[in-house]
């Protein structure tokens, strides 16, 4: 038999719009780029995406983890800023100018008062995670209701109508992204798995996603994915010809894991410093050989069953 | 100004993406040093003695913009052989009163000028009255012509003075004094002086937490002097640019609700200089003078034109006699110690929460406890509404509900989005609101009700006979109103505000269209041309990208639209730019006229060679070369003879709370700050005094995601859950030192009371090295009270009440400290930890 | 009912280019109508941010007299469509449950708010308004003088009120003689 799966449809280079049978006249596959190296961590993105979305405040306590007081991606942050106060490695300083402020330090080290002979340089990065609508969303394919669906716009979105709350996504995310609204009690989406949707209402009337929207300097940019990548490549090359050598693209291959992200970073450090995967896969990568072996399993199976009936007739 | 300004701040970012430098200085390291190129931590408190080290670096080196610095500034006038500087007095100026702690100036005048204005130079009285903030927009009402000397080499030129006055603001002196670095000191000298030349300009950003300072206005002057030496005014890109806080602060402050001033700067008259309107007038025309405060009296007549409508006429000196005296300082502080002294009656608060947002929360709540009646307007139920009820000093037992007789009115108000007019935002310009919906239930605007309240008191005093009660009866205050509530025409004040033709009622144009003899009116003379042509010009809304850089066309700024004050310092002497790359406003010679990008700020025609007649003044005796317009000598000041009351020129002085002695002279703090010695004012000892039972340095400003004193946060579910607890950053090292546990509770105690906050330790935050030893700041955020969905301590509840002489603004931007784990006691507990802490320092 | 058992999904996949009914083939109506609500605005007013004196302009939609979207307008030339996170929750700010809306009164000495209808309260205000000035009024001070004044009113605020609005609230005060009016320029 020949295979439910075409080339590629999971895994590697794909036009994801064009695989979920939207016609030529599709739009362009749009998405994020999310420059870190100018975020100023104003969380304008975070506000502006909960009052477009409609999302809940719910979460009321500092955590103390410098100024994030919204913690992670989940049903009801759709957009968060990450901030990391670290010191920079202890390698000696560079002679170029890094254009990141450092601090030198500002007191003779025999002086100091802690322990440290040497206190470190310092940096704080703030960064604005979100959904990266994968080119082969796990969380799509394992939807047995066809809630997640992918737009024509190349974005996945959950269809709150449809979803019943069965949370396959939430499992099969490699960024745990998608999740199932728990609170506020009486909120209309309570149980729905939700994310998200680079702001599909809007897009249809031809609008900015509202996080991009809002955005004071311009560090998530929304645009067709294909420009985007051009537009990381060329800021990478301007960040590494400045000596910034960190700079690094996150997301924005489509030969990754997940077939390249919809809504990729320029990072400034490793992705683990941003709590975010280093590799990820899709976690349906292994599906079509999945399906082929059960497949073949089933047929040797049911001959086996044909076989032992016929033996058993005779 | 990423943090409280993030908007604003993409324009910085740009300006860095084309290449240029940023450079943060802050006792903190904040949203902004994480993007800036470089950031350089200080102590919080030393900002004249760093700038004044720059100003030192810019004239030892003499790298100041020389054909600018002489033709443009003050540089080359001379000044009297009387006045002695710091260095001879070991840090005061001649003229210094012990007794009233304020100077005689005449020493500080212009050589030739020492005689002059006695009368107005009781710098008791100008303190009193905060005159610097009339100067704002004054200049220093000098002589036209003084003396100069332009090749600067005269001793007693203002150039060689300021020399020799920064000379020992030298790069040891200013890591001494500052924490500074010297090698990060010298970068940031270098990069300012290096980028400040004909075809480059420096951009000097402050936030208002500069003017929070014992010497906040000298703090503001040194950035000034600076950006004059190195010609960066009225030249685009350069400039000293305020961020200020609220959305139209600017706007409260030209048409003022403020004690000492009148709409467009014009002073309150004061029972002992202005008893006539002649008297009034000169003293804001200055005869002698050059510039445009010489037409006062049409700005001052058309104002009271607008007050008193028909009543005002040129046999009564328009009404001049309704105007309410003021007899010193009748300031926000000195009113609120008056409350508590039971002075005060009555008390409105219109968008405004003193008991979280004012220095001395404390005081600010048992002011308002001691009250006949409170009126609050506000969107939320504020603390300053609730101070009966729910107030720290409730559970101290200092304010008992059942004792306390004070009868609040909780009046809520209409948001931004039901009601219409203007905001002036921080670079002066005016837009136009439209309304978009109706308020909901009771709520009302600010016009309808001061208007409605106006009504109902003239409806009071209308079959009054009593001479008190006239000026009400002949307000002119018949405003056309619209809709079910009766609402007042915003519109129709704003055209009140440009002015018009009395008879015609046809809108002015310009300010230069206001006449004195009452056949005009206008209520603020620097916003006419608002309602240019009957049009309101502050609704444009021309889209940027169909317009120049500058747009013009969106919205409109006062005076006379103009974006960029100055900008006749754009071009050289000649009146050509002064690089192709700077060009912004120019004399051209072909149809001899100013012309460029922006509105000249200058006399269209007069060129740029012109010399006015010795005996010129006012706007005949500007020349072609003058372009600061506003001031008496037409230049910039370098040098301040005339207006400030702590002296000519800024130096640094330690703030009022300090760990250390001054470093630079005898003197130890402002010798002239306005001072209110109560027992329930007290203020943290300093050098000499026993200073070590507050021995951290505290300064506190705002969070992105929080306003001012939260009453516009808290209560907004999607900004509260940001930052949704009060907290104190400390370094790591200082969390050691006092065992404060990451996430755990602190205690700030100061004299005035004690207030507790979860510990944020971070690499932010880090010790500095002053005057050879280790002082540890710390630094809280202001924005929390009880009240709102989420709650905490209030930062100002720390800071007691020592004022800058020139402003009455406090000092809330530098205190010490003591900061101990755990949470503070409540109730009585907590007042005897304040009163321990300050039996402590008598031992 | 229109559906019928053609527009079964698993039907739909199958006939569709989508055949692993990850697009097209599982849209559901609710998502075919989906439009953005600013579409549907009534009407958008021209507005300015209340927070900070940038002066970010907003367009602010109505929809049957609500308040639905706040945001950047994108003409500005001082913020370009974009707004900080205090400007982009103008819309929670103006909506917030929070809000007052009706008058609240504290009587002396009393331990709890009470109601009073808005008309009440402005005549009460005038009352106490008219009372004060007459009480504490000063034709000379002790210095002898003139200054036909009253120290016993004060005022506080203004900064985050229109020009149109200032202007009303110092020449009404200015004309009763009541001098400490006072804002947040001071602070």
């Amino acid at each position: 038999m020949t295979s439910l799966f075409g080339e590629n449809d999971l895994w590697g280079p794909l036009d994801p719009t064009k695989d979920a049978g939207y016609g030529e006249d599709r739009p362009k596959r749009k998405g994020f780029f999310t420059d870190t190296s100018i975020c100023i961590g104003c969380k304008a993105c975070e506000v502006a995406c909960k009052e477009w979305n409609d999302v809940p405040a719910d979460h009321f306590d500092m955590l103390g983890s410098s100024y994030d007081n919204s913690h992670s991606l989940n049903a009801n942050q759709w957009r968060h800023v990450a901030f990391i106060e670290q010191p920079t490695r202890a390698e000696p300083r560079q002679t170029v100018d890094l254009g990141m402020p450092v601090r030198a330090p500002s007191r003779p080290p025999e002086e100091e008062p802690g322990e440290d002979a040497e206190k470190p340089d310092f940096r704080w990065l703030m960064s604005s995670d979100v959904c990266k609508h994968c080119t082969h969303a796990a969380c799509l394919d394992v939807c047995p209701t066809g809630s997640l669906f992918r737009s024509e716009f190349g974005t996945v979105v959950v269809q709150d109508d449809i979803c019943n709350g069965c949370g396959y996504c939430v499992a099969a995310c490699p960024y745990g992204v998608i999740e199932r609204r728990r609170a506020p009690e009486g909120d209309k989406n309570v149980g729905i798995a939700q994310k998200c949707t680079l702001c599909y209402d809007r897009l249809g009337a031809g609008m900015t996603p509202a996080c991009a929207q809002a955005c004071p300097t311009q560090s998530i940019q929304f645009g067709d994915v294909d420009e985007l990548r051009e537009r990381a490549d060329a800021r990478v090359a301007e960040l590494h010809e400045a000596g910034i050598m960190d700079a690094r693209l996150y997301g924005n291959d489509p030969d990754d894991g997940i077939g390249g992200a919809g809504a990729f970073f320029l990072l400034l450090d490793e992705p683990e410093v941003y709590g975010l995967p280093p590799d990820p896969v899709v976690t349906t990568h292994d599906l079509s050989r999945m399906f082929h072996r059960a497949t073949t399993a089933a047929a040797f199976m049911l001959a086996g069953a044909v076989v032992s009936f016929l033996g058993r007739r005779r | 100004m990423a943090e409280a300004h993030p908007v604003g701040f993409q324009w910085v970012m740009e300006a860095k993406a084309r290449g240029a430098k940023v450079i943060h200085v802050d006792p903190r390291f904040t949203r902004t040093s994480a993007l800036a190129d470089s950031y350089v931590p200080i102590r919080a408190g030393s900002d004249i003695a760093f700038l004044g080290g720059i100003v030192n670096y810019v004239l030892a080196n003499e790298l100041d913009f020389r054909e600018y610095v002489v033709n443009y500034t003050n540089a080359a006038t001379l000044v009297s052989e009387d006045f002695q500087d710091t260095d001879d007095l070991d840090g005061l100026f001649s003229g210094y009163d012990p007794e009233t702690r304020t100077y005689d100036p005449t020493s500080w005048q212009y050589a030739g000028a020492e005689s002059e204005g006695d009368e107005e130079q009781d710098h008791e009285m100008q303190r009193e009255t905060a005159s610097a903030l009339q100067h704002e927009s004054h200049g220093s009402g000098v002589e036209a012509h003084p003396p100069r000397d332009e090749t600067l080499q005269d001793p007693r030129c203002v150039y060689q003075i300021l020399k020799r006055h920064y000379a020992r603001y030298t790069p040891e002196m200013v890591a001494r004094t500052c924490g500074v670095s010297e090698e990060q000191f010298l970068e940031v000298c270098q990069a300012w002086t290096e980028n400040s030349t004909p075809d480059r300009t420096t951009a000097l950003v402050y936030s208002v937490g500069w003017t929070q300072h014992s010497v906040g206005v000298q703090y503001i002057r040194t950035g000034a002097i600076l950006q004059l030496l190195l010609g960066n005014m009225g030249r685009p890109g350069g400039g000293v640019m305020a961020l200020r806080g609220h959305a139209s602060i600017q706007g409260s402050t030209d048409i003022p609700t403020l004690f000492n001033l009148l709409p467009g700067y014009l002073p309150m008259p004061n029972a002992k200089d202005h008893q006539s309107l002649e008297q009034w007038i000169e003293a804001i025309s200055q005869p002698g003078s050059k510039g445009f405060w010489a037409n006062a009296s049409a700005y001052a007549i058309n104002l009271l034109k607008a007050y008193f409508g028909e009543a005002a006429t040129s046999e009564n000196d328009f009404c001049f006699d309704y105007l309410p005296k003021i007899t010193g300082d009748h300031g926000t502080y000195s009113t609120v110690l008056d409350m508590i002294d039971g002075k005060v009656k009555g008390y409105f608060l219109l968008g405004q929460n003193p008991a979280v947002g004012s220095a001395h929360g404390r005081a600010q709540r048992l002011g308002m406890a001691n009250l006949d009646w409170l009126v609050v307007r506000d969107l939320f139920e504020i603390e300053s509404a609730t101070f009966w009820k729910s107030s720290p000093e409730v559970a101290t037992g200092e304010i008992v509900p059942e004792e306390c007789r004070t009868e609040v009115f909780l009046l809520p108000a209409a948001s931004h989005v039901e009601k219409e007019g203007t905001f002036t935002q921080t670079q002066r310009m005016l837009q136009w609101r439209q309304k978009a919906v109706d308020p909901p239930g009771d709520c009302r605007s600010e016009l309808w009700f001061f208007y409605h309240l106006g009504r109902m008191v003239k409806e009071r005093y209308a079959d009054s006979t009593d001479a008190r009660d006239v000026p009400v009866q002949q307000l002119a205050w018949d405003y056309p109103t619209h809709g079910p509530h009766r609402e007042p025409s915003a519109e129709a004040v704003l055209k009140e505000i440009n002015g018009y033709e009395v008879e015609s009622g046809r809108p002015l144009s310009a300010f230069t269209e206001m006449k004195a003899d009452g056949s005009t009116l206008g209520g603020c003379w620097i916003y006419t041309g608002v309602f240019k042509d009957g049009v309101n010009q502050a609704a444009r809304r021309k889209p940027a990208r169909e317009q120049s850089l500058v747009a013009p066309e969106w919205g409109w700024a006062w005076p006379a639209n103009r974006r960029l004050l100055y900008n006749r310092a754009s071009a050289d002497p000649d009146g050509k730019p002064w690089s192709e790359r700077k060009a912004y406003v120019w004399w051209d010679e072909a149809t001899g006229e100013w012309t460029g990008l922006d509105v000249p700020d200058f006399e269209k025609t007069k060129p740029p060679s012109y010399e006015p007649p010795e005996d010129a003044d006012g706007v005949a005796a500007l020349a072609g070369n003058d372009p600061f317009i506003m001031q008496g000598d037409g230049k910039g000041a370098l040098y301040v003879p005339r207006g400030l009351i702590d002296g000519p020129m800024p130096t640094h002085y330690e703030p009022g709370e300090s760990p250390f002695g001054n470093p630079l002279y005898a003197q130890q703090a402002n010798p002239t700050s306005k001072v209110y010695l109560r027992p329930d004012n007290p203020m943290n000892p300093s050098p000499p005094q026993h200073s070590d039972v507050y021995p951290y340095v505290f300064t506190t400003s705002r969070l992105t995601e929080h306003h001012t004193a939260g009453g516009m946060s808290r209560f907004v579910a999607r900004l509260a859950e940001l930052q949704p607890e009060m907290f104190i950053e400390v370094s790591p090292e200082l969390a050691r030192e006092r065992g404060l546990e990451a996430g755990g509770w602190a205690t700030i105690v100061t004299s005035r009371s004690a207030i507790e906050a979860r510990v944020l330790v971070t690499d932010r935050l880090t010790p500095l090295k002053v005057e050879g030893r280790t002082v540890h700041q710390v630094w809280l955020p202001y924005h929390w009270g009880e009240g709102g969905l989420v709650t905490g301590d209030s930062a100002n509840d720390l800071i007691g009440i020592n004022l800058d002489p020139n402003v009455l603004i406090q000092e809330s931007k530098v205190g010490t400290c003591d900061v101990r784990p755990g949470r503070r006691p409540t109730g009585p507990a907590l007042r005897q930890l304040v009163r321990d802490y300050l039996e402590e320092t008598q031992r | 009912m229109a559906r019928t058992f053609l527009s079964w999904p698993v039907l739909r996949q199958l006939r569709s280019p989508d055949k692993l009914g990850r697009g097209t083939a599982v849209r559901s109506r609710q998502t075919d109508e989906l439009a953005a609500r600013t579409e549907a605005a009534d009407r958008v007013a021209k507005s300015v941010c209340p927070y900070c004196a940038v002066g970010c302009a907003q367009n602010v939609y109505v929809k049957d007299e609500q308040v639905i979207q706040i945001e950047g307008d994108p003409d500005s030339p001082v913020n370009r469509g974009r707004l900080c996170p205090k400007g982009s929750a103008s819309k929670n700010l103006v909506t917030s449950p929070l809000r007052q809306t009706t008058v609240k009164y504290r009587a002396p000495y009393a331990t709890e708010w009470t109601d009073l209808e808005l008309g009440t309260a402005m005549e009460m205000i005038a009352d106490r308004v008219v009372k004060a000035r007459n009480d504490t009024w000063q034709d000379i001070d002790d210095r002898g003088s003139r200054v036909r004044r009253t120290l016993g009113i004060a005022s506080l605020g203004g900064a985050t009120l229109d020009n149109e609005e200032n202007y009303l609230i110092k020449k009404l005060f200015t004309a009763m003689g009541a001098i400490q009016i006072e804002n947040q320029a001071r602070i």
